[in-house]
């Protein structure tokens, strides 16, 4: 199996299982706060690291290219309440067109 | 107020199925982009349903992450469906089955949509909203998976660029306060300071442990 069917299939059963635990298995048992606090903050947590090093990231090494600028426009289209496609769409095209133009 | 349905579930989708459709559309393209072939995308949509753990798994994969550090990422996101799951456990009557498959159709939106305030849910809503988002989520990967075929050179269109912007636009509305800004930002410190010293997809990983800072409150 190549890697990519088996990321699939690894993610996909495991996705199921926690999706399941709780209505399944726990039936209605609350979890400790403290917890649950922590588990709240791994979202934000993973997706600045993802956003860092989709942008910066050169494989083990660290580059400022044309991606900044795709981010930035994205950050704009954000803050002006682009819906998300958009928000894809301008950054690939603003970080395309810096390729072609530089 | 009488008691909301299926029918009302599904109604309160639709004006955001648009939304969905494009989301969807953009995992194909850039599954397709990162190596992913045309049908994996699909298969993935059907089964994992979580569209951010999708994005984090094919951009570690893409980039040259291990089958673990890319797994990791996903389902380090996908834990948060651990607490969701609780939170309409007691809601969801009926067999175990029925349980296991409300529970599937449980996302983000989904779950927003059902919550009927002071911790209630309304698995008929759940059901219907949850429903149409999972056709929503599907057919859309299977148009962007598809058309990301007739498109050239990932690197040329941007495409690269795409993911980092599709992670921010995840991250903003989740950044409420101030310690959701502070994770958000400790994960991008750990993650740039790892980069240079180990394998693609372990910063990521790494990262998670900004969670931490949960423990404070």
């Amino acid at each position: 199996m190549t890697d990519v069917w088996l990321v699939v299939a690894i993610v996909g059963v495991g996705t199921v299982v926690i999706k399941a635990a709780g209505p399944v298995l726990l039936g209605g048992r609350p979890l400790p706060p403290r917890l649950a606090g922590v588990i709240e903050l791994l979202a934000p947590a993973l997706f600045g690291a993802l956003i860092a090093v989709q942008t910066f990231g050169d494989g083990r090494a660290l580059a400022v290219d044309e991606r900044i600028l795709g981010v930035a426009v994205a950050g704009i289209a954000i803050w002006r309440k682009a819906p998300l496609i958009v928000v894809v769409v301008l950054a690939a095209a603003a970080t395309g067109i810096a390729r072609a133009v530089f | 107020m009488a008691e909301r349905t299926f029918r009302d579930g599904v109604r309160a989708m639709a004006p955001l199925v648009v939304a969905v459709l494009g989301f969807a559309i953009s995992f194909g393209v850039l599954a397709r982009a990162a190596g992913f072939g045309w049908l994996a995308p699909i298969v993935m949509s059907a089964t994992t349903f979580a569209g951010s753990a999708q994005f984090a798994a094919v951009s570690v994969l893409g980039d040259g992450g291990t089958v673990a550090a890319a797994v990791a990422a996903a389902l380090l996101l996908n834990l948060r469906y651990g607490p969701i799951g609780i939170s309409v456990a007691p809601w969801l009557t009926g067999s175990a089955w029925s349980r296991f498959l409300h529970a599937q159709l449980v996302v983000d939106e989904s779950w927003a949509i059902a919550a009927e305030g002071e911790g209630r849910f309304n698995r008929r809503v759940l059901f219907g909203a949850g429903l149409v988002l999972y056709v929503a989520w599907v057919a859309g990967t299977a148009v962007g998976a598809v058309l990301g075929q007739a498109l050239g050179d990932p690197a040329t269109l941007g495409l690269d660029a795409a993911f980092a912007a599709l992670f921010l636009g995840l991250l903003v509305p989740l950044a409420r306060d101030r310690l959701h800004v502070v994770a958000a930002l400790l994960g991008a410190g750990i993650a740039l300071a790892l980069t240079p010293f180990t394998p693609a997809g372990v910063p990521i990983i790494a990262a998670s442990a900004a969670c931490l800072l949960g423990l404070r409150r």
